[in-house]
């Protein structure tokens, strides 16, 4: 079958290509390796260490979209791993127990230091724990304290900061054998914060109706570079620069995203989606949606590594500060009452028709008390909501048929809705 | 009281899900108010030093049929939100004057904002506990908390809440703790005295009672249980029941378990209640007695970081020292902490050869067959082929 890609799309398969690659090459080449999560990834301080990082969330996703995963999970429920808990953990522990090849079939290599950013998510305290005991190497922990208020406080900050200074910093250097180079490192945040400024104008070009992007299945995509190993690249630069041309002239042809089977020929319904995707079905998932010609203007999972769009940006001038503040602001670190403001406003801003939530069984800190914003959103806007469930990457959790007759008769309600009004 | 009518007492309070007893206690003063807490830890002693009473709030266990509550969760979440929710919407937890939800996993983190979303105007705080244990950094982080406790609760009350105050409050609760930990310390020298079934009833009580009470209730079941003749020895296995900190097993699994052949020697139910190990120093700047006993007499458990890495350490500690024969996990079913902390515990176990069993629960289990033989198969292989 021949699937259609957005030129960024094959842009950033190489980007994560060649740093699988880079990766395999470590050992023999003596570069240092620290493992971390997405929400709160300090990507910019671990590059200016010469540093490489290797994310298992991506791992577990990658493994997801190539039907890898499944073999995992079991290999990791058949080690005493319950089948209650989160499936990328498990995914990741599956795959290292079957030899550690990463997602594009080359090694990946063992951390050298693993940076536990507490950030968003109970699980990953655990599930570095877990790869503390298998690795036997040293942990960094930076807690990062919820936003239950629904904003930072500064001692919330300054915690992180001291955090950075005393605890994070110290093992880098370490680890790496050179000192903090704080210049370094605000060189890097400039460059983080041209590539969020296109980043956030390309999520925010969904406004656009027609919109030129798919800001859920096209923008899992577009976070790819930003959230796994290139924020604070030039990579990064050049990547979200090209991906902002290339919408640019979507809008500029009133054109509709670019989906695996060709361009959207036709918007129908546009919806805001909460949640991650599934990775295991992902374009069969995609295709459910494109077929009945709706379009994701907005979704949440984009902002699981950094939420841009309420106009944060990292600050080379207060380097320590701004990796706070990032941290605190991730997706999965706000409030539900926050979360159920950004969706209203994403479903007012972007014009949209309805908001669907993919609540997925692994991620408590996603799904729980989703079906209670769907009612607040509902209420709020006066767009109905839909809800099914699924799962990131285990594939006993899809079913394709019941998750296509919920969207199915949740869009033919978005009609009959509309023969009313 | 005689010991009848202290284990009447006791399971009374068990069973008030309408919480009546908070009502009373409200009631017998004017302008007395009560501060709800989820687990693991909160800080009472703060709770207490404004004149309010703290409540344990632990779902409704087996005792509420949860219609509202379900409503608003996906299959694969734990049970203790739901019952939770089902207590609040059902208006059992109007006598509450503010609700407190600790850093626990995600449930409990989410629940605090969905409590926010569907009470507004009530007083709802999240308390992040620091995963850092430099008192620089984490302590210093962790003051801070405290200190917006204490103006909240003082806000809350009506009235200030001074050092004495604390140092006062803190005193009542090391007394407490005290009479928890002789509790567990005779538990496991003599558990046919005090069998866990029984003496969970006591330990619950003190969600409910003021400290004061429950502590006099305690000395009082510790002096009471041993005259009774009818309690002797069984040829039972000594065991470790762990993963039970947070929702809490229905009483009828506690019997069952007994009546398997397990003596409960040592577990982690309702840790909350004793989670600083020592006395807390009440010489001295009190909030900096907390931080300091946060940070360095906390309790092992499965959502505090372990920064030395060995996680199963407090659990051989009381295998080692309570003499245990075996460890059973029993964990709620889709409990984060629990089920990930699990095979790193079991892993220590194993190291060691330790021998242990496992299954899960949830609060509303009412059919107890199935763990009951495999308690029962885990005790008889311990006592038929352990080496010890």
């Amino acid at each position: 079958m021949n699937v259609q890609r957005e030129t960024s799309m094959t842009l950033q398969k190489q980007l994560l290509s060649d740093h699988y690659d880079a990766l395999a090459r470590a050992p023999e080449e003596g570069r240092k390796v620290v493992y971390t999560f997405v929400p709160g990834n300090l990507n910019e301080l671990v590059r200016s260490f010469d540093l490489l990082p290797l994310l298992p969330e991506i791992n577990a996703l990658q493994s997801g979209m190539r039907k890898l995963s499944g073999g995992y999970i079991t290999e990791a429920e058949k080690h005493g791993h319950s089948e209650d808990v989160c499936t990328y953990v498990k995914c990741d522990i599956g795959m290292s127990l079957r030899g550690n090849i990463g997602p594009t079939g080359k090694p990946l290599p063992k951390p050298d230091l693993l940076l536990l950013s507490y950030t968003g998510c109970f699980t990953f305290m655990k599930w570095f724990e877990l790869l503390r005991e298998q690795y036997d190497c040293p942990v960094a922990m930076l807690h990062v304290p919820y936003q239950a208020d629904g904003r930072i406080d500064p001692h919330q900050r300054d915690y992180i900061v001291q955090q950075l200074r005393t605890e994070v910093i110290p093992k880098l250097e370490q680890v790496s054998g050179r000192a903090y180079d704080e210049d370094r490192l605000r060189e890097m945040l400039r460059r983080s914060a041209r590539a969020e400024d296109d980043l956030s104008w390309v999520l925010q070009s969904a406004k656009n109706v027609p919109s030129p992007i798919d800001a859920y299945f096209g923008g899992v995509y577009y976070i790819g570079p930003i959230f796994s190993a290139f924020r604070g690249t030039d990579d990064a630069v050049r990547y979200y620069a090209a991906l902002r041309a290339e919408v640019e002239e979507r809008i500029a042809a009133g054109a509709g995203p670019v989906t695996p089977d060709g361009p959207m020929k036709n918007e129908r319904y546009r919806l805001v989606v909460e949640g991650p995707p599934n990775w295991t079905s992902f374009r069969d998932f995609w295709r459910m949606f494109y077929e009945e010609e709706a379009v994701v203007v907005a979704s949440t999972y984009t902002k699981v590594g950094g939420l841009y769009d309420t106009g944060f940006r990292h600050d080379p001038d207060s380097p320590l500060e701004t990796l706070a503040d990032y941290c605190l602001g991730c997706y999965t670190n706000l409030s539900l009452p926050a979360r159920v403001d950004l969706l209203t406003r994403y479903v007012r801003e972007y014009r949209a028709d309805g908001l669907l939530i993919n609540s997925v069984k692994s991620c408590n800190s996603f799904s729980v008390g989703q079906l209670l914003m769907l009612r607040e959103v509902e209420s709020r806007t006066g767009v109905p909501g839909a809800f099914i469930e699924s799962d990131l990457v285990d594939p006993r959790y899809f079913s394709a048929a019941n998750i296509k007759n919920r969207i199915e008769s949740y869009l033919q309600m978005l009609d009959q809705k509309r023969a009313i009004a | 009281m005689t010991l009848q009518q202290l284990v009447e007492t006791a399971r009374a309070l068990y069973d008030d899900i309408d919480l009546d007893c908070v009502r009373r206690w409200k009631d017998a003063a004017p302008g007395r108010k009560a501060i709800g807490h989820m687990p693991v830890y909160v800080p009472r002693e703060l709770i207490h030093a404004a004149g309010m009473l703290p409540v344990g709030v632990v779902g409704g266990g087996d005792r509420l049929e949860i219609i509202r509550g379900d409503a608003l969760f996906q299959s694969y979440i734990c049970r203790i939100p739901r019952s939770t929710i089902e207590l609040a919407v059902s208006g059992r937890l109007d006598v509450l004057d503010g609700m407190l939800f600790p850093s626990i996993c995600d449930v409990i983190r989410n629940l605090s904002g969905m409590w926010q979303l569907l009470f507004p105007g009530r007083y709802v705080r999240y308390i992040d506990v620091p995963q850092n244990f430099d008192a620089r950094v984490g302590g210093a982080f962790w003051r801070l908390e405290l200190e917006r406790l204490r103006a909240d609760f003082a806000a809350l009350a009506g009235r200030e809440i001074t050092d004495d105050d604390l140092r006062h409050s803190i005193a009542v609760y090391n007394e407490n703790r005290a009479a928890i930990r002789d509790l567990y310390r005779e538990r496991s020298r003599r558990p046919w005295i005090f069998p866990l079934s029984e003496a969970f009833l006591f330990l619950r009580a003190g969600n409910v009672l003021p400290p004061e009470e429950h502590t006099a209730l305690l000395r009082e079941y510790l002096r009471a249980a041993p005259l009774d003749a009818n309690r002797r020895e069984q040829d039972h296995s000594r065991v470790i029941l762990a993963g039970m900190f947070c929702e809490q097993p229905p009483h009828g699994l506690l019997v069952t378990l007994e009546r398997a052949g397990c003596d409960v020697v040592d577990d982690d139910l309702l840790i909350g209640l004793r989670w600083i190990t020592r006395d807390v120093d009440i010489e001295g700047d009190p909030l900096a007695a907390l931080v300091d006993a946060y940070l360095h007499a906390s309790a092992s458990s499965a959502s505090r970081y372990a920064p030395d890495g060995d996680r199963a350490r407090w659990l051989l500690d009381s295998y080692a020292g309570n003499h245990a024969e075996g460890v059973v996990f029993c964990a709620p079913s889709f409990c984060d902490p629990a089920l990930l902390d699990q095979p790193m515990l079991v892993a220590g176990l194993d190291r060691q050869g330790v021998p242990h069993t496992e299954f899960k629960y949830s609060e509303d289990t009412g059919q107890f067959a199935v763990i009951r033989e495999q308690a029962g198969t885990f005790s008889d292989s311990i006592r038929l082929w352990s080496a010890t």
